[in-house]
């Protein structure tokens, strides 16, 4: 597809500050200063906590960024690792009290699901279709059998799955060393924040390193890396695995967030919503899927605060024209924008 | 032996009735390589035309067998000549949009009918087998399933136009050099796929507690009988729904219906590891 041009060109030039790095670096440092100023600046504590969780579903959404922008893997399951990422942090942090273990299990456990579930498909050869219809098949069977745990021999230690009600009350993250700290929501902020930052400095690294040229040149034509002598499904695996830990993360931080969880957090709308904030934001792109959930989550809450149009209604008829209109999202159109206004300056052009 | 009577009216109806989610699918995506994820909404709205039509005080079984088709079956000629038009050949789009589509046809349902379950009555009574009762709308629900599969092999296997649509999913270029316009048989395919799955929501409407996300709870165990049946839509279809269908059933019997589906969706998984072709892809390969 030609969404993807413009990864590879990036990757070439590691080692010298050329516009390919100082893009990705001022926006890190730009990023990092909001995060850390917004706190200080921002009193409203609710704009806060709207922002952290916006923040949660940019690392999800960018976890799909990298696993079908970049990975050329589509997977519809995004949200299944994303709700085992939460599960898992409920259950351990319950039955240890809160605790940063919790949070370490919550990362671990989905991204060794996602590597048994890739090399149960990758080392099937199932073609591309057919994993997007089982990851959504594999997200279906954790909604149905998590909403189906309302009795209580489904108990883990001491933590009840609780069925459709969900597990309330969860213990925050705490402090290593100083468990008796109390976790402020300006704090989660800031950890939300600073693990979006990592997520995007890390996946960024990988696409830069040699394996993400290798995972790069396995979407771009599976055959020729193959005899070119990588085992493709190795690579595939690999991919589907950092996927899967991107997105438990991101799991981890909503179910500190909500310190809620339920099983609507595998639910089918909300897989596709992942899939609408990467289109819309850009395919192929780790910036824009990440605009695309905090444009697309501001706009949700919005639309949700009105009666007249269900937000359903709106969020299809933006998927649909944006697959119509503007396949390659909206990073590519600002980025075209801003080459041609570039151009047009004299001096400028043709550097 | 009353028993195993009445549990073998039940896995003959959730056969039938995957058999029929899924015919309107196989169309779509068997023949067109088109994936529809609306297909949940044509269903939906297939069922939503029968409460409509009722209420508006048309005979039941003319609202199911002749309207609800009708009616989706317009959508999807709609559908097909504003949207996936533009997209075959891309089929990871076609995906998106179709899936775009779902949402919108959610939202529009929502907005006309709230949030709120309406349902229709079973016109038919129940019949006994020894000591126990059942639904005949169960068996109605089985003939028809049969019916529609009869129906749509005598169609692609005896008729002209059976045989212009399977030349032109095989090599459209070749057919359109013979003077066929492709562009009409795809809207046509996509129409009667969609017909069927009008069809196939409205024969389940009184069945099933009709809400504008009951798509959903179809899409899935739709997809993976369509891809788990493989190449030969018909056969495919039919060995898929019989081996799905029987699975969920008898784990239905032994535990309960969500394991049921739990264990129809293990199964299907399991199977794709297997046969990734599908059943079709392995055996029964020159059947249709």
């Amino acid at each position: 597809m030609a969404l993807r041009i413009g990864i590879d060109a990036q990757g070439l030039s590691v080692g010298r500050l050329t516009p390919a790095l100082t893009g990705p670096l001022a926006l890190v440092v730009a990023v990092a200063l909001v995060i850390g100023i917004l706190p200080l600046v921002v009193s409203d504590i609710f704009i806060l906590l709207q922002l952290t969780l916006f923040m949660a579903y940019g690392i999800l959404a960018m976890s799909l960024g990298w696993v079908w922008g970049y990975g050329g893997i589509f997977s519809f399951g995004q949200a299944a690792f994303y709700g085992l990422g939460g599960y898992t942090y409920a259950v351990v942090s319950i039955n240890m009290g809160g605790s940063t273990a919790a949070l370490f299990a919550g990362v671990a456990v989905p991204a060794l699901f996602a590597l048994f579930l890739g090399y149960f498909m990758f080392y099937g050869r199932i073609s591309t279709v057919y994993v997007a219809v089982i990851t959504l098949v594999v997200s279906l069977i954790f909604y149905k059998f998590l909403g189906h745990t309302a009795g209580y021999e489904y108990t883990i230690g001491t933590a009840h799955l609780g069925g459709f009600n969900g597990m309330p009350a969860l213990p925050p993250i705490n402090t290593p060393g100083d468990p008796m700290r109390m976790i402020w929501p300006e704090d989660m902020f800031l950890i939300t924040g600073i693990c979006l930052l990592l997520v995007y400095v890390g996946l960024r690294l990988l696409m830069w390193s040699s394996f993400g040229r290798a995972v790069a040149a396995v979407r771009e034509n599976e055959i020729r890396a193959e005899l070119l002598g990588y085992d493709t499904r190795l690579y595939k695996m690999a991919t589907f695995g950092v996927g899967g830990a991107v997105a438990g993360l991101a799991g981890v931080l909503y179910a500190n967030w909500n310190s809620y969880v339920s099983p609507t957090v595998f639910d089918l709308g909300f897989s596709a919503q992942i899939i609408i904030w990467v289109v819309v934001g850009g395919l192929g792109t780790l910036v824009g899927p990440l605009v695309g959930a905090m444009i697309l989550g501001f706009v949700t809450i919005e639309l949700g605060t009105q009666q007249t149009v269900d937000v359903n209604l709106i969020l299809g008829v933006i998927l649909v024209l944006f697959v119509l209109a503007v396949p390659e999202g909206v990073t590519a159109q600002v980025r075209n924008l801003y080459a041609r206004l570039v151009e047009r300056v004299p001096g400028q052009g043709g550097a | 032996m009353d028993l195993a009577g009445i549990i073998a009216v039940q896995i003959g109806y959730t056969v039938a009735s995957l058999a029929l989610i899924s015919a309107g699918l196989a169309v779509i995506f068997g023949m067109m390589r088109v994936i529809n994820l609306a297909h949940g909404e044509f269903l939906m709205l297939g069922a939503y035309a029968v409460v409509v039509s009722t209420k508006a005080g048309i005979n039941f079984w003319v609202s199911m067998l002749v309207i609800a088709p009708l009616f989706v079956g317009i959508v999807g000629v709609i559908v097909e000549r504003f949207i996936v038009r533009f997209l075959y050949g891309r089929m990871m789009d076609t995906l998106i949009a179709t899936w775009g589509l779902s949402l919108l046809f959610i939202g529009i349902i929502t907005t006309i009918f709230g949030n709120a379950t309406e349902s229709v009555v079973s016109p038919l009574g129940s019949f006994e087998i020894g000591e126990f009762a059942e639904s005949q709308y169960r068996l109605f629900i089985i003939f028809i399933g049969v019916l529609v599969i009869g129906v749509i092999f005598a169609v692609l296997r005896y008729s002209r136009a059976g045989l212009i649509a399977r030349g032109t999913m095989q090599n459209a270029d070749m057919a359109a050099a013979l003077g066929i316009s492709p562009q009409r048989v795809y809207t046509i395919t996509f129409g009667v796929g969609a017909a069927l799955t009008g069809l196939a929501g409205a024969a389940l409407a009184p069945v099933t507690g009709l809400l504008p996300t009951m798509g959903a709870a179809f899409i899935a165990k739709a997809f993976i009988t369509v891809i788990g049946g493989g190449e030969a839509i018909v056969t495919g279809t039919s060995t898929a729904s019989a081996l799905f269908g029987t699975v969920n059933q008898v784990t239905t019997f032994l535990s309960t219906p969500v394991m049921g589906d739990v264990a129809l969706l293990i199964a299907a998984v399991i199977l794709l590891r297997l046969l990734p072709q599908g059943i079709t892809g392995r055996f029964f390969r020159r059947w249709l």
